[in-house]
This record gives C-alpha cells, structure tokens and sequence, in this order.
C-alpha cells in the first residue's frame, strides 16, 4: 500500500492518539531516506516496507551478505513476578522450563480447543523474568490467561525497537560494530551489550532460516544504532530490506506465517478454520509431560482420535509458483487442499510451496498434484505439475548452526 | 495402591449428602468431609443466641423430591412429613389478609372470578412445570455431541410440549418461558388490592433468591423453577428444623457405609498429570481417591480449591464470569412471647406470612439492591418454626425465620454494626406495622447477609443457588458448558452442588443426578498412558 504524509500524523498528545492511523518505527526515518520505492504494507499500528530499493537484491543480501528488516512492529511483552515461570509454562504448549536464562524458546500458544492463537518466541532475560514476541496483539489474552497467576505483565512493543540482522556476513557485521564475543553465541542465544550507554539485547534469532541476529536496543538508541550497525557493515553488503524479501526467505526456510498459513485463533470465525500445533507440522512443540496447560485436553483428544489437517512442504515441478493453487489427490483428481504460500526460490532452485491437506480425504503421498493458475497479458493460463511433499527445509545451511559462524 | 476411598464429597449440604448416600448405595466406599462441625450446610440448624435455634438458610421444606426421599428411603431414616402443611398468608395492615393454597385462595375482597383466575393460572403454569420435570431429574443434554439417551430426552420433551401441552398452551409456554412474571400476572390475574396480594406472593417467589424484581427478564422461569418444587409436595415447617430433614439424609448416607467426616475443611483438591488423586484437608492430611465430588459452589471448587492454574484459560475466566450475587438474607428473631397479627388468629400463625402486597412493591423493594442500598419497605417471607416444633426456643418463648430476597451482598458504605442495626430496626418496623407490639417482644436478633453466608457457608458470593438461576445458566449451560453434566475437565473431578443443573432449593436433584453421573462414568483413558 502506498502511503501519503496525510496518513502519518504524528501523535502529539494521547487525545489525538487517533490522528496517528499509522505509526512510524524510530528507523522509519533512516528507511524512508533509502528508499527509492516507497512500498509500505501495515503490521499493525506500524508502517513497514515491502521492498526498498529492490526486492532482489534485498533477498539476494539476506542469502549472500546481509539484511536488515526493521521488527520493530512485533508485539513484545514482558512477564515477571513470582508465578511468571508457571504462568508462561501454562500459556504455552512446550515446557518453558527447559529455555534457561539467556536463551530463546520457540513456541505455539493455543485456545482451550488446542487451536493454535500465535506463534512465537520466548526470551528468558533472567532468571523468571521472560518476553513473549509474537506477530499478533496477545495482551487481552496474557492477561486473561493471567487469572489465579501472581504475575506482571507489561506491554513493551512501544518501547522496544528491534532490528533483523541476517545473512552471512551478519556475525563479522556486528563484530565490527563492537560487539565483542557475539562469534561465541550459540542459536537461539541471548546477550546484554552495552551501546553508548544503552542497554542493547542481541539474540541470535531471526526468519530467514539463515545465519541471522536481532537487535534490541529501547526507542531513543535506535537510530544511532542503525548509524552504527550501517557504517560497520558498508564493506560487507548490508542492505536495508523490505517485507517481499523476507517473505521469500521465510517460505524458503519453511516457517509459517499467522494470517497467510494459518488463522490466529482467537480472530476465527468459522468452525474448522483454525488449526493445532498438529496440523501446522508442529507437534514436537507439544509437552504433555506437563500437567496443565490451555489446549491440553483437546490436544491429547487430537493425539489419540487423529487431527483434520496437515501442513507440508512441496516441492513442485516446473517453475511457476502455485500461489493459492489447489492441491490434488492425482492428476485430475479430487481436491485434497489448496496452497497457502508459494515462491520460486532462487538459492534452492525450486518451486516451492507450504500447504494444508485435509486429512478427511483419500490421499495418496506419492501422486499428489497442484493445479497451477497464471496469467499472461490479462489471459489466464492452467497447469497442472507434480508436487513432493519433502520433509526439511528448501533452505537449511550448515552456517545457520556452527559457532562461530565463519568471520566473512 | 489400593486406596481406602472410591470417592470423596466435599461438603455435607444436602446435595453432598444425597450424592454420597446414592454413591455408598450402589456399593462404592465414600468419604463425605464437611467443612462445619455438623453436615446440613445451609439448611442446618443451629442455635443462633442461647437457647433459640433456627434453620439458618433454607427454612421451610417444600421442594425435597419425591424421588430421592423414596429411593433412599428418608422415612426410614428420620424424615417427619406428617407435620402440619403450611399455606401462605400475604399480610395486610388493616387485617384484609389474603390466604392462598395450591390453587385455593381466599381473604376480604376476593371475588370468585378472581379465585378462578389464581387457580386457572397455577394450574397452568403448573403444567409447564410437569413439562420440564423430567429434564430436571436428569443430566442435562450435552447439545454439542447429542447421544441417543440426549435425543431420546429432548424428543419427548419435544412431544410432550406439541401434544402434552397442545398447540394453544404450547405457544403460550413458548411465549412466557422467558419473560418476566409482571406483565404475566397482569395478564393472567385480576385487579384490585386482594388479587394484587396474589400477584405480590408470586412475584416474591419467582425472585427468591435471585437478582431479579418481578419485571425483571427471566422471572417467569424463576416461578416454574419454584412451582416444580410444588409438584414434590406441599410447604412444611419440619420438627426440629430443616437440620432434621439433613439428620435424616445423613443417617441414610451412613446406613449405605458413607463415612460421615464433620469438622474436616478441604484446603485444595490435588491432581496429577489432569487427573484427580484426592484432597488435601487443613489440617494438612491428604486423603487419596480417584473421584472427589465437589458440594462446594463452581467458583470455590474451581477456583480456590482447585486453583485456575489448573485449568486452562478459556475455561477458568468462564467460571470467573458465572453470575452469582446474593441478594438474598436471613433475619432470626428470638421472641418472648408470640406475636399478635392483627386479624390473624394464633392458628394462622403457623403458616407461611408475607409481606408483598403487589408486585409493584416487589419491584420497589428490589428496586435499590441494584445501586447496593437496602428498601426500607423490604419484600418479606416470615415463618415462626417453634409453633411447629416448641423446642426451637425455651418455654413460652418463640423463633421467627425471615428470608428477605433483596438484600446486598456489598451495601454502600459496607454492612458495618450501625448499618446492621439500622437494617434490622427497619424490618422489626416493618413487621411491628403488621403486628404491634411486635418490638416489644424482640430478645436478640441474628442478621445472614449474603456476605455472611459466604463467610459462615462457603457460597461465593452468599448466593443461595450457588450461581444466579436464569435462562443463560440454566441446563446445559449450568454451572458453564465444559462441566454441565455433573463432569468437569479434570478426570475424576465432579460437581454436586446448587450450582449445576437443575439448581437450588432443597431439592437434592443435583446430588442425585451427580451420582448418577459418577457412577456412570466410564474412567477416561487416564492422562498420563498417552504422554
């Protein structure tokens, strides 16, 4: 969506708290000064890119050298007090109990009919002290969820700015900048560092499936940290992105994404439209080791009678996405479900798609087809290609795992 | 491990009595603790100043059902049903009192049209009350996933209501089921002082125990809840209290091997891996068995002594939202002599005495518990127990019950001792107005706000029901869906109180009902084999 400056009433005060449609990150400054596209998309109240400069070269720095995407609109919540640890641990489907201090968790939290609300990541900044990041607003439901917990739950969006910093050259970036030892942090690691006073939080966390970090600092710092961060990765190919990169980047890695490939619960309407952990290919998020947690019940029903969908990864011929396509048991045969997320991807040289089947019908895994639409100059164009339902990631590199992460 | 209990029923009120007496009867080994130093929880009877004993919540016996004194033989076992049947006397200032039976009226005023009307209109609710009947002496259907028995019970009802009813009353039935008693007595009844008497008596009926007034929405079901208590039997003042009624459920329970633990508060109903493993008393004591039944009302069972913690999210906010503010309050007067009802002889005096002269003053007296005042012309039900049984009070002294229906559980300005007193003068006014001298004869008094029968009976809330009795938490939404079948979401775990279907009074359905449930049961795959 293309903006004007007429949308970006600043907030002055809180009674005009309604003149400001469209909230403006503390890099939004920095992005419009690059951009040369002015592509911008709603992530709730804020405005985020699509694409900078160019969407290519953007996804090509996130595989190759380095990108940054502003986060800064992810809903970011801080739980503590003395129940905090019972209180995440009956919140969500894992066991939170194995996410030490200084280390990140991902995870699904569900509805008492086990279907899943968001997804997310769990930071354990210490030790009983967490923030909960998601893509959606949670702060009705942590507080509903908070009945009979002694526990303090604060909303930290509006305060906490966040920077994606992923690629290859990520790592030597950020060393560059400063930050000492950040070479020694594991995945899914989390580090304090000073930032000219600052208190900047590095995780080594990101969307892409790659080598990647994200960058915590409160609003005031930000701009001097995206200064810093630029400055230090200017030989090293950093590149500001936007949405559209990401998004091929994330389907590459094989994540799902609320709203495209599955609805958040608790903004479903219709009956069998929304989906467990199960059905989204997350089951291992699952512990019911655990006494109590919301969707247990139905979730063990789920287990033991079977669940209605399943999410996979297909490999597909040919090269043309299979955006929306339907998928079919058989050339020709009935449909069996339909593709949520699509994309050529230029670094696994495939045709690849993430997809729900509805497990109500016959299926047969090893003849599974999509029928593709396209359209040519306003003519619209059928194709019907093979697909293979593949088990990893389209993208999935060693670099994204060894530590130290090679110093480029 | 064997364990020395099949199951646990926490609370002796008369539901928990009648729930386990069913249990040990079909050979299960029971454990009932109660919290008191006797069982009978509401409906007990204790001294409240020296020498002066009265029923503390319930006061008259009148909706017990059949079923359940036959079953487990209540005759047998204490139950004194013999006693003298009370009608209800609506009191008038200048001694124009009326007097209503069943279906039979009478009193200064009343013309035979408007007799007819009164018993035509009982008569005719009363069928609507047969009507339901059956549902309420069973589990409500589960309407999400309707099973054979389900179906079988909604078809007949389906039936009964097309072809018992017929097509005229079904759509009357159709049409007043929801609404409110005011608009249907100002159809159904009479005009005038004699006939606004009756409507004043239904009315106060409808709205015992509920947050409503008479024009409230709802009511009209209040009053069929009411009536199917008629349909059981007649009102009866019992000899030496509702407590006997509760002595004669737990003799029963005993001679079916319950054991009876008085004196034994549960702090908190354990559960491991979603199952329930037993309780844990105050005392500290742990208890072990596969089955704890809950007398206690939802939102203590679920919430503190069970904790939300173990509940999941959407469940535990549902219970916190169930609607239970008391409004109803007892007031025990301990008198020294019998007081004189102007134009009612001493015999009358051993009915049922209200003070409800229309059901505009109903609505009136309902009117400030709303904005948490109290009337200072408040709706009253008086009964004088030690006319029927002389050894409530010493000698020549006497014990008068009244349940007042709009009290507030929180008053503005808090129910402090001068607020208390104030309350209290006003309702010896009241009375006074229709009984000099009655001020005179009064020896100390004992107020139950619905705060105190939380404190002293556990009900949150004080509401006497255990959660309001209207249309959104009636059947298969009561207490909430998720536990309205006497089940609830942790295996093992089961509610018999007030508070699930079919409700309050003194009726024991809900205990019987629970038992049935229980013994049904089939354990669920326990939760633990999967994990």
């Amino acid at each position: 969506m293309n903006h004007t400056e007429q949308d970006l009433v600043t907030e002055d005060s809180p009674r005009d708290h309604y003149k400001a449609l469209v909230k403006r990150s503390p890099f939004y400054e920095k992005q419009v000064a690059l951009s040369n596209t002015n592509k911008w998309h709603r992530w709730k109240a804020y405005t985020v890119a699509d694409e900078i400069e160019c969407m290519e070269q953007e996804y090509f720095a996130v595989r190759n050298s380095c990108g940054v995407f502003d986060v800064t609109p992810m809903s970011k919540y801080r739980i503590g007090g003395p129940d905090a640890e019972a209180f995440m641990n009956r919140l969500v489907t894992r066991d939170v109990r194995k996410i030490k201090p200084g280390r990140v968790g991902y995870t699904v939290w569900c509805n008492d009919q086990g279907k899943v609300i968001d997804d997310g990541t769990i930071f354990h900044l210490e030790q009983g002290v967490y923030l909960l990041c998601a893509q959606e607003r949670q702060y009705d439901w942590l507080m509903l969820s908070a009945l009979g917990f002694d526990v303090e739950i604060s909303e930290e969006t509006n305060n906490i700015a966040c920077l994606a910093v992923q690629g290859p050259t990520s790592c030597a970036t950020l060393k560059a900048m400063g930050l000492a030892g950040i070479e020694g942090m594991k995945p899914f690691g989390l580090t304090h560092f000073d930032f000219g006073g600052a208190k900047l939080m590095v995780s080594r966390t990101g969307f892409t499936g790659d080598l990647g970090y994200e960058l915590w600092i409160d609003f005031d710092s930000a701009e001097a940290l995206w200064d810093a961060l630029f400055e230090a990765g200017k030989d090293r190919g950093i590149r500001a992105i936007g949405g559209d990169a990401l998004e091929l980047a994330r389907i590459e890695a094989g994540f799902i994404l609320g709203g495209v490939d599955f609805v958040p619960a608790n903004q479903c309407v219709r009956l069998h439209h929304d989906r467990s952990p199960f059905e989204l290919d997350l089951g291992w998020l699952v512990d019911f080791s655990k006494e109590s947690f919301t969707g247990r019940t139905a979730l063990l029903r789920e287990k033991q009678e079977g669940s209605r969908y399943r999410l996979v990864k297909l490999n597909i011929e040919g090269n043309k996405p299979a955006h929306n396509a339907y998928v079919m048991n058989g050339k020709g045969g009935k449909t069996i479900g339909a593709v949520s997320s699509a994309a050529w991807s230029p670094v696994a040289k495939a045709n690849v798609a993430l997809a729900s089947l509805d497990l109500t019908k016959r299926i047969n895994d090893n003849n599974i087809w999509v029928e593709i639409f396209y359209q040519k100059e306003l003519k619209w164009h059928r194709k019907w290609a093979r697909a293979e339902i593949v088990k990893d990631p389209f993208w999935n590199p060693e670099r994204k795992r060894v530590t130290p992460p090679a110093d480029v | 491990m064997t364990k020395q209990y099949d199951a646990i029923v926490i609370g002796g009120g008369h539901n928990g009595l009648v729930c386990a007496a069913y249990l040990g009867k079909a050979g299960k080994k029971v454990l009932l603790l109660e919290a008191a130093d006797e069982v009978g929880g509401m409906a007990r009877t204790r001294e409240f100043c020296e020498g002066y004993r009265v029923s503390a919540g319930a006061h008259i016996l009148h909706s017990l059902s059949a079923q359940v004194v036959k079953e487990l033989a209540l005759l047998d076992h204490g139950l004194d049903r013999s006693g003298h049947c009370l009608e209800t006397v609506i009191l008038d200032e200048q001694g124009a009192h009326v007097t209503a039976g069943r279906d039979s009226a009478s009193g200064e005023g009343l013309s035979p049209e408007e007799i007819e009307a009164y018993a035509s209109f009982k008569k005719k609710l009363r069928s609507y009350a047969e009507l339901m009947q059956p549902m309420m002496r069973r589990r409500p259907p589960r309407v999400a996933a309707l099973g054979f028995r389900d179906s079988v019970a909604l078809a007949k009802l389906g039936w009964n209501m097309r072809f018992g009813l017929g097509t005229e009353e079904m759509r009357d039935f159709l049409r007043l089921a929801g609404i409110n008693i005011y608009d249907v007595l100002d159809e159904f009844l009479g005009e005038g002082p004699a006939s606004d008497k009756l409507k004043g008596m239904i009315s106060l009926d409808a709205v015992m125990g509920s947050f409503t007034g008479p024009r409230s929405p709802n009511t009209v079901f209040t009053y069929l809840c009411r009536l199917m208590g008629e349909l059981e039997g007649d009102m009866q003042l019992p000899v030496g209290g509702m407590g006997a009624v509760m002595q004669a459920l737990a003799n029963a329970a005993q001679a079916h091997g319950v054991e009876v633990r008085t004196a034994a508060p549960v702090s908190s109903i354990r559960t491991e891996k979603g199952c329930v493993v037993g309780v844990r008393l105050a005392s500290g004591d742990d208890i072990d068995a596969d089955i704890v039944v809950s007398n206690a009302d939802p939102k203590t069972t679920f919430l503190k002594l069970l904790g939300a913690p173990k509940l999941e999210a959407g469940f535990a906010n549902r219970v916190s939202r169930i609607r239970n503010r008391g409004t109803a309050a007892k007031l025990h007067f301990a008198l020294r002599g019998l007081p004189k009802f102007t134009g009612l002889e001493e015999g009358q005096l051993r009915n049922r005495l209200l003070v409800a002269s229309s059901s505009d003053f109903v609505e009136l007296a309902f009117n400030p518990v709303k904005y948490e005042e109290v009337s200072d012309s408040p709706a009253i039900e008086l009964v004088i127990p030690s006319l029927a049984d002389p050894s409530l009070a010493p000698e020549g002294h006497h014990v008068m019950s009244i349940a007042l229906p709009h009290v507030p559980y929180a008053l503005k300005g808090g129910w402090d001792a001068e607020a208390r007193k104030a309350f209290i003068d006003s309702v010896i006014a009241s009375v006074e107005r229709f009984a000099p001298g009655f001020t005179e004869l009064v020896v100390d008094s004992e107020l139950l706000t619905p705060a105190d029968i939380e404190a002293q009976f556990g009900a949150t809330g004080g509401h006497w029901h255990h959660g309001e009795l209207a249309l959104d938490q009636m059947l298969m939404l009561r207490p909430l869906y998720g536990a309205a079948q006497y089940t609830t979401p942790l295996d093992g775990l089961f509610l018999c109180g007030a508070g699930c279907h079919p409700g309050g009074g003194v009726s024991g359905l809900p205990g019987h009902n629970a038992a049935a449930a229980v013994l049904k049961n089939k354990k669920k795959g326990r939760a633990e084999a999967v994990a």
